[in-house]
C-alpha cells in the first residue's frame, strides 16, 4: 500500500510540474515574437481595418491583457490568476462574446467524441492484434495488411474517404456539424437522435485509425511474448494452452497501456484535426474558425485547453497503469 | 557494413518501400523536365474541371475535316444529351398514354425514341395532367426532333464591311478531326483544383515540396534527438536528468498545440514551406531522443566501451567511434518515420489554416487545405482531393514498409 502511495504521489508531482510547464509555454511562445509582441498581434488581428480608433482600441486592449507594462514575474501572475478564474478575455472573431463562453460549448463535443472513440478504437485494436498474432494464418494474413493500410492514412484522410462514401454517395449520415442544422439544442427525441446520427462517421473515423495504429503494436508485443522463454516452459510442463494465453496476453497488453498514455496526445492532434473535416462543433473546429478570424485571445485558450486535456487523460492512464501492473510501482519507486 | 545494406535489400518489405520512394523522388524530378509549367499558374476560368482532355472548339473546327460514317454515333450524340430526367418523363407520358410499364426500357434510346415518335400525340391530354406539364412534353417532342435531325451545322463570320453573317462551311454530323491535328489540346488527367489550377502538374510539385519539408524537419528532429539522446544515455547523472526531464514535458504536450502556436505566432508572410519544416523539426524530436537514450543506456557499459575508455579515448571519439555504429539502424529508422510523420503533420498544421503562405509552392496539405474550404468531398469533385490523400497514403505507406522491414532485419525476433 506504501508503494501505491509512492507512486501515485509520484504522478501526481509530476503532474503538477507539466502542467506549470504547460502554462509557461502558452505565456511564453507568443511573447517570444521579436519585436513587440503586442504590435505585431494588433497588426495581426486588424488586417483589413480601416479605423484608426480601432486599431488603437484593439492594441490597449492586448497591452492591458497581456499587462506588458508590467515587469515579466507580474505578467505571469495576472495570467495565471486570469486562467484560475476562467477569465480568457474577450473573443475577436465573435466579440463581445467571451473565450470562455465559446469553449464551453465546444469542448463536450470534443469530450464526448474523442476520448470513447480512442477507448474503443484501443480496445478492438488490442483484441484483433491478439487474435493475428494467435491465429496467425489467414486471420493475420487480412488483418496485418489491413491494418498497415489503414495506419498509414492520416485521420483527415479516413475522415474525408468515410464521408464521401458514407455521407455523400449512400447518403446514411449527415456531411457536416454536430446536429441538424435547423435544430435548436434542446432535449427532445428528435435532437438527441440528430446528434447521434451526426455522432457517427467522426466517430468511426477515429475508431478505425486507432484500431490501426493499435493492431499492429499488439500483434508484435503479443508474437514477442509467445516466443518468450515463460511460454515454451509452461508448455513443457503441460499447462493448458488457453491458461498461458492469459499471461501472455496479460503481459502484451502492459506496454500497450503505457503507449496509450504516451500517444494519447498525437491521437488527440489528428482527431482535432478530423473534426475540421467534418465541422464538427468541437475544438478541433474552433482552432480553424480562431486562425481564420485572426482570434489571438481563443487560440491561446483553446490550445492550453487541449493540452489540459491531454495532460489529464495521461495522468489517469499511468494511475490505472500503476494499478494493473504492480511491477511498475516497485521498479520506480525503488 | 556492406553485409548489412546487402541484407537489408534482400527484405521484401523494404525494397517495396524503397522503390515506391524513388519512383516518387523520380517523378517529381522528371515530371518538370517533360512538362514545365508553372505549377500555381492559373489556367482555367471556374472552378473543378472534369479531368479529361480539352480540345481547342476553334481549333477544331478549321482543322481538316474528314467524313467517318459510323452506324451508332447518332444514337450516342442521342444518349449523351437525353438525361436520366428526360427519360422518366418521357416514360411518365408513355404510361399515362396505356403503354404497359414494363415494355418501356429507360436504357435503350434507340427503342424509347420509337415508341416516343410512334406514340406522341400533343394534342392529346390526360387526366391530372397540367397545361404546363402538357406544354412541356411539347417542348420535350421539339427538341426530340431536333436532336434526330441529320443536318450540319453552318459556322458564320460577321462580315466587318457590311455587319452581315455569311456562311464559311457547313460542318456534317459525320465529320471528325484527327485530334493530332488540332493545334490546342490540353490533357488535364486530374482536372484543374478549386483555382482552376492543373491539378497533376500542381500535384506532383506539392509532393516535391511535402518531402523537402519531411526532409529537412526529420534532418533537424534526428539531429537534436540523436545528440540529446546521445548525451543523456552516455553521460547521465545530472544531465540526464535535466535532458530526460524536459524530453518527458514535450512528450505529454500535444506536438499539434506547439506546432498551432508557434505558427500563428510567426505569422502568415514569414512562414514560408523551409519555416514550417523547421518548426516541425523542433517540436519532433522527443521519440528518437527517447530510443537513442535507452539504447546508449544498453552500451554504456559493455567491454569494448570500457576497453576504449581504458585506453584514454576521448569522450566524442568513444561515442563516435564505439556507440554511433551500434545504434545507427535505430537513428535510420527514426529518421524515416520523422520524414513521414512531418509530411502528416504539415498536413494537418495546413487544414487548419496554419500551413505555408499560399503564394509561393503548393504543399500537400495546402492543397487538401483548398479542396475542404472549396468543398469539393460533398460536390462530389474527387480529383480535387482524393488524389492527394492517395499521395499522402502512399508517402507514409511506403516509409513505414522500409520502416517494418528494417525492422526486421535488425530485430530477428519479430520476423515472420
Amino acid at each position: 500500500m506504501k508503494g501505491y502511495l509512492k507512486y501515485f504521489s509520484g504522478k501526481l508531482v509530476w503532474f503538477l510540474i507539466t502542467l506549470v510547464a504547460a502554462f509557461l509555454l502558452n505565456f511564453i511562445l507568443p511573447r517570444m515574437m521579436p519585436g513587440d509582441p503586442v504590435a505585431i498581434i494588433t497588426q495581426r488581428t486588424v488586417q483589413g481595418m480601416t479605423s484608426q480608433s480601432g486599431v488603437q482600441k484593439v492594441y490597449e486592449y492586448y497591452a492591458e491583457v497581456f499587462g506588458t507594462n508590467e515587469p515579466i514575474f507580474t505578467q505571469f501572475i495576472i495570467y495565471i490568476r486570469n486562467v484560475f478564474q476562467g477569465n480568457f478575455g474577450l473573443s475577436f472573431s465573435q466579440y463581445p462574446r467571451p473565450v470562455a463562453d465559446i469553449i464551453r460549448s465546444s469542448i463536450w463535443w470534443t469530450l464526448a467524441l474523442q476520448f470513447p472513440a480512442i477507448i474503443v478504437g484501443w480496445l478492438i485494436g488490442n483484441t484483433l492484434g491478439a487474435l493475428a498474432a494467435y491465429l496467425k494464418k489467414g486471420f493475420d494474413k487480412v488483418l496485418m495488411p489491413a491494418s498497415i493500410f489503414v495506419s498509414n492514412l492520416p485521420a483527415f484522410g479516413m475522415a474525408v474517404i468515410l464521408l464521401v462514401i458514407f455521407g455523400v454517395q449512400l447518403g446514411w449520415f449527415p456531411t457536416s456539424g454536430g446536429y441538424g442544422y435547423d435544430m435548436i439544442p434542446n432535449l427532445s427525441w428528435d435532437f438527441v437522435w440528430s446528434v447521434i446520427v451526426h455522432y457517427q462517421l467522426p466517430f468511426w473515423s477515429i475508431v478505425i485509425i486507432a484500431i490501426g495504429g493499435q493492431a499492429i503494436g499488439m500483434r508484435s508485443m503479443a508474437i514477442y511474448e509467445l516466443n518468450a522463454d515463460y511460454v515454451k516452459y509452461s508448455r513443457f510442463l503441460g499447462i493448458k494452452d488457453r491458461k498461458t494465453i492469459t499471461y501472455v496476453f496479460r503481459n502484451a497488453m502492459l506496454p500497450q497501456v503505457a503507449g496509450l498514455a504516451l500517444s494519447i496526445g498525437t491521437m488527440v492532434g489528428g482527431a482535432l484535426v478530423a473534426e475540421v473535416i467534418f465541422s464538427y462543433p468541437g475544438l478541433g473546429s474552433t482552432i480553424l474558425t480562431a486562425v481564420m478570424g485572426q482570434d489571438y485571445p481563443l487560440i491561446s485558450a483553446v490550445t492550453l485547453i487541449i493540452t489540459l486535456m491531454v495532460l489529464g487523460a495521461t495522468f489517469i492512464i499511468e494511475i490505472l497503469y500503476g494499478i494493473i501492473d504492480p511491477r511498475i510501482k516497485t521498479a520506480q519507486t525503488e | 557494413m556492406k553485409h548489412t545494406i546487402r541484407e537489408v535489400f534482400r527484405s521484401p518489405k523494404f525494397v517495396v518501400g524503397f522503390i515506391l520512394l524513388i519512383a516518387m523522388l523520380l517523378i517529381v524530378i522528371l515530371y518538370p523536365l517533360i512538362i514545365p509549367d508553372e505549377p500555381l499558374e492559373i489556367i482555367a476560368l471556374g472552378t473543378f474541371f472534369e479531368p479529361g482532355i480539352y480540345v481547342n472548339v476553334f481549333d477544331s473546327i478549321g482543322a481538316r475535316t474528314y467524313t467517318l460514317n459510323l452506324n451508332d454515333a447518332q444514337e450516342r450524340r442521342i444518349a449523351s444529351r437525353l438525361g436520366e430526367q428526360e427519360r422518366l418523363d418521357m416514360q411518365e407520358w408513355l404510361v399515362s398514354y396505356g403503354i404497359p410499364e414494363e415494355e418501356i426500357d429507360l436504357e435503350d434510346t434507340e427503342k424509347l425514341l420509337e415508341l416516343w415518335e410512334n406514340n406522341y400525340d400533343p394534342t392529346l391530354r390526360f387526366q391530372g395532367m397540367t397545361s404546363a406539364k402538357k406544354k412541356y412534353f411539347a417542348r420535350l417532342d421539339a427538341s426530340l426532333e431536333n436532336l434526330l435531325s441529320t443536318e450540319g451545322v453552318i459556322i458564320a463570320v460577321e462580315n466587318v464591311e457590311t455587319n452581315e453573317l455569311e456562311q464559311t462551311r457547313v460542318i456534317n454530323q459525320s465529320d471528325f478531326v484527327n485530334i493530332n491535328q488540332v493545334p490546342n489540346v490540353r490533357v488535364l488527367p486530374l482536372g484543374t483544383d478549386n483555382f482552376g489550377r492543373d491539378m497533376l502538374t500542381e500535384l506532383i510539385s506539392a509532393l516535391g515540396t511535402s518531402l523537402q519539408i519531411g526532409f529537412v524537419a526529420g534532418l533537424i528532429a534526428t539531429m537534436i534527438g540523436l545528440t540529446l539522446g546521445l548525451v543523456a544515455g552516455y553521460i547521465g547523472g545530472w544531465v540526464d536528468d535535466i535532458i530526460m526531464f524536459i524530453t518527458n514535458l514535450f512528450t505529454v504536450i500535444p506536438s499539434l498545440v506547439l506546432l498551432v502556436l508557434i505558427s500563428y505566432s510567426i505569422g502568415q508572410e514569414q512562414r514560408g514551406a523551409v519555416t514550417v519544416a523547421i518548426v516541425i523539426g523542433f517540436t519532433s524530436w522527443v521519440w528518437t531522443t527517447r530510443a537513442v537514450r535507452a539504447q546508449v543506456i544498453s552500451l554504456r557499459h559493455r567491454d569494448h566501451v570500457n576497453l576504449s575508455k581504458l585506453s584514454g579515448h576521448s569522450i566524442p571519439h568513444i561515442i563516435v567511434a564505439d556507440i554511433l555504429p551500434y545504434i545507427a539502424s535505430y537513428v535510420v529508422m527514426a529518421f524515416i518515420l520523422q520524414i513521414s510523420s512531418a509530411i502528416l503533420a504539415e498536413a494537418s498544421l495546413s487544414i487548419l489554416g496554419l500551413g505555408p503562405k499560399t503564394t509561393e509552392v503548393p504543399t500537400l496539405g495546402l492543397m487538401m487545405n483548398w479542396a475542404m474550404i472549396y468543398s469539393a468531398h460533398i460536390m462530389g469533385k474527387w480529383w480535387a482531393y482524393f488524389p492527394v490523400i492517395v499521395v499522402i497514403a502512399l508517402v507514409s505507406f511506403s516509409m513505414n514498409l522500409m520502416n517494418t522491414g528494417l525492422d526486421q532485419v535488425f530485430n530477428p525476433a519479430l520476423r515472420d
